[in-house]
């Protein structure tokens, strides 16, 4: 980290409380935009999670490239960056299949965003880490077993 | 050695029992001087890790697993732990009531002088940390100190205050009979067997540095004093006697305690081991 | 409660890479208060979207597994110096939060 090189790029902005609309602000693009696939989210096993994602049929494809932890450091912060260089991508979904609830999130690319997140992740156990990529229509899917341990010392 | 994920203390205590003469590398009796046990220090590890550049042991465990350097190297990019850093920069930059602010304490406004602590204060015949500083700073400007081993304030305020001093090599000195005696006096407690566990810290981080432990690698000596506070899962603040702490209640002892006289002369030991290394503040560890 | 969003915005020929970190702590309703013993409730961001001069260029869903004090890192093709870079996100118990950049020259 070094806040001195990124100075130039680096603008830290307070984020506006729901409070904030009330001084005036746009009216936010969530209000319009906003879903949240509650059955998904809460499911409690891998098989749900990706039925209720409507995730259909998913093939698999080495065109997907995920860079993961053989070992986490920690499952609390786990650095998870998914490429997916099959055309006509517009959806990246992460499953962790052994978390509590497997669905970890969905990405949506759209107006020239490349389709590739990178993100932290929460893994509970040792699992396979899933990435369904959804290219026209189509779903795909990679996996990669990350590894999670709970050691006792770690400095 | 012990299978990976065996913890039992008895397995514990016969690896390290076993290690009877841990003294003979860096023995108290030999007095060569505090360089001499820095290069013999050196050398075990250029042995034990061959072709691991020096400044790389501020990376502690890591140097062993190019998996987790690359985790370290990803979060650090970007650490989550932002905000506490922004917490301790409100506390170093807010002035005094007689309006003189912590950096007029410091040369430099506190760029690169953590890389002279501890050091050894004559007048006080103590080891002085830069935390002790900080609080020198608050009592010679009529504020009262800060309590040691709390996360706020003196912890978010120290890992922000120490950042200023990124890059800066270790530079602690020895310069008197008397600072020669705290030197010592942390290097028998490095080496010294201790709790139901009975073991030493040496026993450990020198001997089984690299090795795995309780689903952990142990990290090398050299480097350790070079990269605190650390934030563990990112968000834990832990200091350097944080972990001193921490470490000899899991060898079943009682620990000494924030800035007892214990810790601050094992920190003046250590931090003379890492002269030389470039320090690192505030960053992400398991 | 005002949370900050940091964001850093690099602009590489007409791609710009956006990294955001955002401070939230995405508790997952399974943690204990140290001082007081009780669960924490789940609060957790559950659409997060970034926009590229008013238009969404991301929108998520996420679940509490996404981590504490999220970050993300994505890539927008057309991009160019003085475009705006927006992020906006709400959470599970109706908290909003909202900053923006403009996209920097390029060195």
């Amino acid at each position: 980290m070094n806040t001195h090189a990124d100075r130039r790029f680096f603008l830290r902005t307070w984020a506006a409380g729901a409070a904030a609309a009330a001084l005036g602000w746009l009216q936010p693009v969530l209000a319009l935009a906003a879903g949240w696939n509650k059955s998904a989210f809460q499911a409690g096993n891998i098989v749900g999670a990706i039925e209720f994602a409507g995730v259909a049929e998913a093939l698999p494809s080495e065109d997907i490239v995920i860079k993961a932890p053989e070992i986490a450091e920690n499952g609390a912060q786990v650095p998870v960056e998914i490429l997916s260089n099959i055309p006509g991508t517009d959806q990246i979904l992460i499953f962790s299949d052994k978390n509590v609830q497997p669905y970890v999130g969905l990405f949506e690319f759209k107006n020239g965003a490349e389709a590739f997140i990178s993100t932290r992740i929460k893994m509970g156990d040792t699992s396979m880490l899933r990435a369904v990529v959804r290219a026209n229509g189509k779903y795909y899917v990679r996996m990669r077993e990350v590894k999670v341990t709970i050691g006792g010392c770690g400095t | 050695m012990n299978p990976q994920g065996a913890s039992r203390p008895r397995a514990l205590r016969a690896a390290i029992g076993a290690l009877l003469c841990v003294c003979a590398l860096v023995s108290p009796a030999a007095q060569d001087g505090p360089e001499a046990d820095r290069e013999r220090m050196v050398n075990f590890f250029n042995e034990r890790f061959p072709g691991v550049p020096l400044q790389d042991y501020i990376y502690g465990a890591m140097i062993v697993s190019a998996d987790a350097r690359a985790q370290y190297e990803q979060i650090m990019e970007f650490p989550p732990f932002l905000g506490d850093l922004d917490a301790g920069r409100r506390i170093w930059e807010k002035p005094f009531r007689n309006g003189r602010t912590f950096a007029s304490c410091f040369p430099d406004n506190g760029r690169n002088v953590v890389g002279n602590y501890p050091h050894y204060d004559a007048a006080l015949d103590k080891i002085v940390t830069f935390e002790m500083a900080l609080n020198r700073c608050l009592e010679d400007n009529g504020e009262p100190p800060m309590r040691y081993g709390e996360r706020e304030p003196l912890g978010v305020l120290s890992a922000y205050a120490r950042t200023l001093s990124d890059g800066m090599p270790m530079n602690v000195k020895i310069q008197s009979e008397k600072a020669l005696v705290k030197y010592e006096a942390g290097k028998d407690i490095y080496f010294r067997r201790m709790g139901q566990l009975n073991a030493a810290c040496a026993g450990c981080h020198m001997h089984l540095a690299g090795r795995t432990m309780r689903m952990e690698v142990i990290s090398p000596t050299i480097g350790h004093a070079t990269h605190w506070p650390i934030f563990r899962a990112g968000e834990e603040l832990m200091t350097f006697q944080g972990r001193f702490n921490r470490c000899m209640e899991q060898m079943r002892a009682a620990p000494f305690g924030y800035n007892s006289e214990a810790w601050n002369n094992l920190e003046y030991f250590l931090s003379y081991l890492s002269n030389g290394l470039p320090l690192k503040a505030s960053v992400f560890r398991k | 409660m005002t949370r900050p969003i940091r964001m850093r915005v690099r602009l590489d020929g007409d791609l710009a890479e956006i990294r955001a970190l955002i401070d939230h702590p995405m508790e997952t309703g399974l943690r204990k208060d140290s001082k007081t013993g009780e669960l924490v409730p789940l609060h957790f961001i559950q659409n997060l979207t970034v926009s590229l001069n008013g238009k969404p260029v991301l929108e998520t869903q996420w679940g509490q597994a996404i981590a504490r004090n999220p970050y993300i890192q994505l890539r927008v093709r057309g991009a160019r110096v003085d475009d705006e870079v927006s992020i906006e996100w709400l959470d599970n118990q109706g908290e909003r939060g909202r900053a923006s950049a403009k996209v920097p020259p390029p060195g």
